[in-house]
């Protein structure tokens, strides 16, 4: 797994004059299947053994903060989608928040209840796709196999909400772009019934595997004050020992009405933070099946025609239900000066909007704190000392999406 | 191509100096003494802004102080071009142990340099090489503050208010000389605009005969009449 991109040209032999040994620069990336997307790791060894690790990213920057200024409130949705595209509706729930905060208005019970369950369905789809690479990159090939099966149906269930199997824009400030359609609830919840089956046929291949443990147990280890030192959040953070996480200690929405526990790992290692994310998706499947319980009859949006938009039907009668709608598709809604920093829990940990409002129709400022820069940063702390190898396989354990990190 | 600040764009302005009543706040205050040199709270989330130059040392009172921030979760600069120092640069703390939060502000100009926060929080590093890259703020006392998001050897900070959405140049791989060329951005049409900003509120802004007698809506601010 460990194909080397290129290796500097510079002279590594020792000389007569020099007998000190140069270290090897190797290039591992931005085209590498272990990279996880477009990272470009400059690693210098010493033999096989890392001793410099920097990561460089920005291969996929699209100027996401900036065009968010240019954009009004809703268009700038979208764009949450095309960070994380691993958990896109994650990203949009913390968009949709701070916004919401900055307008004082709250969603109706039922659109929360249906936030937190996609939530939790992306949480799966998320954890889905990193848990099976990551037994990729380690050299498990039928893990990523059943995986993307599972995930194929997950996204089904979006496709069915919302009309789109990844971009969704399916959260909006105030709600929820649509109701689930006739029948959705139902095969959601016929999913959960066999979903854990599922995920324990998946630990069968990789949990007590001996080559997996071979490359993930004391791989990586980052104790409790480095992780919290490095702005570890997240799995990341739970692998290390912290009982921290934000749907139970500032909970949104309806989280504070879930049950569910926290699953935090001893050892921080890699093959810690994968049992962390295996755990959580079981865990996921539980508040899944609580929102389909308890899920409320009612509106899905906020009920003012100044922000939400009518339905398409109101708007064939009534010239006002027109006139808000075409206001809102063009203008869009005037946000009351302010700022805020809203949070969420994304399946890989804190995800952030410092949101600038200046009270015109589009952001004064929107910051994005992306989940994975301070885990990438770390890169060099972890792999120090590893071999090559085992720097694929931290790389493997970060659950690194660069849709988010490049912005 | 510079676009203009959207007429009527009215940033909130966070330096308040009067005390405001919040636990974090009074708390904080209490720890940093004269370093802190504004506060407010605005919807429920407490905000300070210290002394550029102790930024440092309060941060570390911060993290090893009764308040216990542990992380350092996000730094960002905002560029407020209207003022005489034009970017704040804003730290996130949060404590893990005490489930709070707290932001923490400085402000600075193109050339005045920020103390770097990185020998207190490691996660810093690469937050304040994203803001030096975006915004053009130095932080003094960085180990290593190359650019992190832009190009190799890109010029200009994006996210300025002065600089354009569009940028300056272009690339394509250009089959001639079997290379990436940079060029000039050239568009097929100017870069549009929209305003929306509709002229008739700026009309029912002011105070026509009559208008005492009406109440006002609590969004408009007296900075718009």
């Amino acid at each position: 797994m460990t194909d080397i991109s290129s290796i500097s040209s510079q002279d590594t032999a020792a000389t007569a004059s020099d007998p000190r040994i140069r270290p090897y620069t190797i290039n591992f990336g931005p085209q590498h299947p272990a990279a996880h997307g477009v990272l470009r790791l400059v690693l210098e060894m010493d033999g096989e053994i890392v001793e410099r690790a920097d990561p460089h990213i920005g291969l996929l920057h699209r100027g996401t903060e900036k065009l968010i200024e240019h954009k009004t409130y809703l268009q700038a949705v979208p764009y949450f989608d095309r960070l994380d595209y691993v958990s896109p509706m994650c990203e949009e729930h913390a968009f949709a928040l701070a916004v919401e905060k900055l307008l004082g208005i709250t969603a109706p019970p039922r659109a929360q209840y249906i936030r937190v369950m996609f939530a939790e369905l992306t949480r799966m789809l998320n954890h889905l796709l990193n848990l099976t690479t990551f037994g990729l990159d380690v050299g498990a090939i039928t893990p990523a196999l059943w995986g993307f099966e599972e995930r194929e149906k997950l996204m089904e269930f979006y496709e069915r909400a919302s009309g789109a199997r990844l971009h969704a824009n399916y959260f909006r400030p105030g709600g929820v772009a649509f109701d689930l359609p006739a029948g959705l609830a139902d095969d959601i919840w016929e999913y959960t019934e066999h979903f854990p089956k599922f995920v324990r046929e998946l630990e069968t291949l990789l949990t007590e595997n001996r080559i997996f443990k071979q490359r993930s147990v004391d791989i990586g280890i980052v104790d409790r004050d480095a992780a919290l030192a490095w702005g570890f959040t997240g799995p990341m953070l739970r692998a290390s020992g912290v009982a921290w996480d934000l749907r139970k200690a500032q909970p949104y929405d309806v989280y504070d009405k879930m049950e569910f526990d926290i699953p935090v790992g001893l050892t921080g290692d890699c093959w810690a933070r994968y049992l962390v994310r295996m755990e959580e998706m079981k865990e996921s499947n539980k508040i899944v099946r609580q929102c389909l319980s308890r899920l409320p009859d009612g509106p899905v949006k906020v009920d003012d025609r100044k922000i939400s938009p009518p339905p398409r039907a109101e708007m064939k009668r009534s010239m006002e239900a027109l006139i808000h709608h075409f206001k809102l598709y063009t203008e869009g809604y005037h946000v009351p000066a302010g700022e805020t920093y809203t949070v969420v829990e994304t399946p890989k940990g804190e995800f952030g909007v410092y949101l600038v409002s200046d009270g015109t129709n589009k952001p004064y400022r929107c910051h994005i704190r992306a989940t994975g820069i301070p885990h990438l940063a770390a890169t060099e702390m972890m792999a120090k000392g590893h071999m090559l190898a085992d720097a694929v396989a931290i790389i493997g354990s970060l659950d690194v999406v660069f849709g988010e990190i490049d912005r | 191509m510079s676009e203009p600040e959207a007429a009527g764009s009215n940033p909130p302005d966070t330096h308040n100096t009067v005390p405001v009543p919040h636990p974090i706040i009074a708390r904080a205050r209490d720890l940093l003494g004269d370093a802190v040199i504004a506060e407010t709270v605005i919807h429920g989330e407490p905000i300070i802004t210290v002394k550029r130059e102790q930024i440092a040392d309060a941060l570390l009172k911060l993290r090893d102080g009764a308040l216990a921030f542990e992380q350092l979760v996000t730094v960002c600069g905002v560029d407020y071009p209207g003022r005489p120092e034009r970017f704040e640069v804003v730290y996130n703390l949060l404590s893990v142990s005490k489930n709070h939060r707290l932001r923490v502000k400085v402000t600075t100009d193109e050339d005045t340099p920020v103390p770097s926060v990185n020998a207190v929080y490691p996660s810093a590093n690469w937050f304040e090489r994203e803001t030096w890259d975006l915004y053009g703020v130095f932080f003094s006392d960085h180990p290593d503050l190359r650019r992190l998001l832009t190009d190799y050897g890109f010029e200009g900070h994006p996210l300025r208010k002065d600089f354009p959405l569009t940028g300056y140049v272009e690339l394509r791989y250009d089959e001639d000389q079997k290379r990436v060329v940079y060029e000039p951005v050239k568009l097929v049409q100017d870069y549009r605009n929209f305003e929306f900003l509709s002229p008739w509120e700026a009309v029912t802004d002011m105070q026509l005969p009559g208008d005492e007698k009406a109440v006002k809506p609590s969004h408009w601010d007296a900075s718009r009449t």
